[in-house]
């Protein structure tokens, strides 16, 4: 066995076993391509969903939108992740990988279970969408395509785990772990109770597929499956919100308003996040009251709490950062001046507030029992996670990637200009994107039918003109976000191909102490901000109370409408 | 002997939550049986509580 190796990335003063550099970059480039690829199936859908374009025929679109969903939100995501998960484990903790052949293992089985279940969609016989419900079957490929992506995901997670257990015994570190970190093995714990519960529901419909086993339940699937489904968006929040103190920390030297509440925050997300799945089956007969009221309307609001715990704490960081260095005027001149023109703080900050104002406020909004009947399988649902899940997470990730070319692929990024204005093009037009996706949902317009007019159909529906002008405005907007995406990837993998390589740094047997000041530092840095006054994050905090209080009440005034008591 | 001792003052000093929140083993175990518990094996026990159709 070889021995370790480290680089010192003269940048940041990160120390990069180089192992675990190169997993890193192998996994954040299969992320990206796979994101490609979802991208383009997005302007598929977002095209055959606009009702005056309607671009694909009905078979053509649920192909589409299956592969679309599953390489967004299982292949990008979860590959992307598993970058993050050695990052926060190896080069934040200065220590080397656990078991470096066994995170090639990792990457090795989800690349080719990635492939195996993109040929199975693309083949045309497994249109079956992300949630894969039974009793309608894909081909066996495909169940098998996603068990072993998901074999080697839980693989990264005991990497993780085994390197926390490394950086332990070396003490590598002081005290606890760093507030980043933990976050991320918030989101690695997370994966694990995801993945196992993928497995239980995915090797029985494998072998239903296979003609082994003889049937598989449709309500034991749709409460299995979304165990999978929604937890695995869980890990998403945990690990965006982790990438959001990461940034706050580097670009600002922002440290958390208290670091202890920032922990116990994690703590119930741990505790209760993954519960917030039971959601999903709110309109399922079959499931009792007792379990959908207790796994939603009270462990959820613990999670949602925690949410907006980090939701407070990180804009409050940066504002306590702000003020400290003298940006001081007013209520909101920190937030002014703060440095907009660098995409690796633009894009956090759109996707926190995103994530706050509409992924948050219409979370709880569907996680409540009766106001979910009103948006149960209607494109509200869509709108809200792509308000959770595009402009929460991915939105985050870029801004990583932003942040890691220079350190970690040790390139320049190209076309400066692009990259600035990308968070804005992405971020605004996703923010109009999901609102009017919600508000064409909230009217009725279905989760995800081809064709919401329903022609030929034998009893029509008269849609109000408000929904065919959402509709309108998801194409125009959506294909403005495939714009944003695309600006993205050209960025990206611009950057690489043609940017200006950068000085590679020192190669060491020996991992040193993060150098004081340096960005590495400030990545793992301990301790709360200095005690200075918030009023600004306070007064965000109260508009998002306000907007919260408003909509919620305006869906129950709606909900009292749907149907009248006499 | 004298630094074991240092070490186990240290121990102690450390608060219960901190302990919690440092043992990253007691929290995966945590973080997979609360949900399994109250998410996957109570709504195993709802569905296999549904009646038959007759």
């Amino acid at each position: 066995m070889s021995e370790t190796t480290y680089r010192i990335c003269p940048r940041s003063g990160m120390q990069f076993d180089t192992k675990a550099e190169k997993l890193m970059r192998w996994n954040a480039v299969a992320g990206v391509l796979a994101l490609l690829v979802g991208g383009i199936m997005a302007l598929g859908v977002i095209l055959t969903r606009w009702p005056s374009v309607k671009l694909l025929d009905a078979e053509t679109f649920y192909l589409v939108l299956t592969a679309h969903g599953v390489d967004m939100l299982l292949v990008w995501i979860i590959f992307f992740e598993m970058a993050v998960l050695y990052f926060t484990s190896s080069t934040l903790l200065r220590c080397r990988l656990a078991t470096p052949g066994w995170a090639w293992v990792q990457f090795w089985l989800m690349a080719i279970g990635a492939v195996i279940g993109n040929v199975a969609i693309l083949s045309g016989n497994s249109s079956v969408m992300f949630t894969s419900y039974a009793p309608m079957q894909a081909s066996h490929w495909f169940y098998l395509g996603i068990i072993l992506f998901a074999v080697g995901a839980l693989i990264g997670c005991f990497v993780f785990m085994g390197t926390l257990v490394v950086a332990q015994r070396d003490k590598t570190y002081e005290g606890s772990i760093p507030l980043v970190t933990f976050g991320a093995l918030t989101a690695c714990i997370i994966a694990i109770f995801t993945l196992l519960q993928g497995a239980a529901i995915l090797v029985p419909t494998w072998l239903w597929s296979l003609g082994v086993v003889k049937e598989i339940d449709a309500l034991a699937y749709r409460m299995m499956w979304w165990g999978l489904g929604h937890s695995s968006q869980q890990i998403n929040v945990a690990a965006h919100v982790a990438v959001w103190y990461l940034i706050a920390g580097v670009v600002l030297g922002a440290k958390p308003l208290s670091e202890k509440v920032s922990r116990m925050a994690y703590f119930m997300y741990i505790l209760f996040l993954q519960l917030a799945s039971a959601h999903h089956l709110l309109s399922d007969p079959g499931m009792s009251s007792e379990w959908k009221v207790l796994n939603t309307s009270y462990f959820m609001y613990f999670a949602v709490m925690a949410s907006m715990i980090h939701g407070f704490t990180v804009p409050g960081a940066i504002e306590a950062a702000q003020r400290k260095k003298g940006f001081t005027n007013g209520m909101f001149e920190w937030l002014r001046k703060a440095p907009w023109g660098n995409p690796v703080f633009s894009g956090m900050f759109i996707s926190l507030v995103s994530f706050g104002f509409i992924g948050g406020i219409t979370g709880v909004v569907l996680g409540t029992e009766q106001l979910n009947m009103l948006m149960h399988n209607t494109f509200y649902v869509p709108g809200h996670f792509h308000a959770t899940v595009v402009s929460g997470t991915t939105l985050a990730f870029m801004s990583l990637t932003y942040l890691l070319i220079p350190i970690l692929f040790k390139r320049e990024i190209a076309f400066p200009k692009m990259a600035q204005a990308q968070p804005f093009v992405f971020g605004g037009s996703m923010a109009v994107l999901t609102v009017v996706m919600m508000g064409a949902g909230t009217l009725g317009v279905s989760r995800r039918h081809w064709d919401m007019a329903f022609s030929g159909a034998p009893f029509q529906y008269e849609w109000p003109g408000a929904a065919y002008l959402m509709m309108g405005m998801t194409g125009f907007f959506g294909v403005l976000a495939c714009i944003g995406g695309a600006m993205f990837l050209i960025v990206t993998v611009g950057s690489l191909l043609i940017g200006k390589k950068l000085d590679d740094g020192q190669i060491s047997a020996t991992c040193t102490p993060h150098p004081k000041g340096s960005v590495s530092d400030r990545a793992t840095a301990h301790g709360d901000a200095e005690h200075v006054a918030v009023p600004g994050t306070v007064a965000l905090a109260m508009l998002l109370l306000a907007t919260f209080v408003l909509y919620y009440f305006v869906n129950w005034k709606y909900l009292s409408e749907v149907w009248g008591l006499s | 002997m004298a630094q074991d001792d240092n070490t186990a003052q240290g121990d102690n000093d450390i608060p219960l939550m901190q302990k919690i929140l440092d043992n990253h083993f007691l929290l995966l175990f945590l973080g997979v049986t609360i949900p399994a518990v109250l998410y996957t094996v109570w709504g195993i026990v709802d569905i296999m509580s549904i009646p038959l159709a007759k």
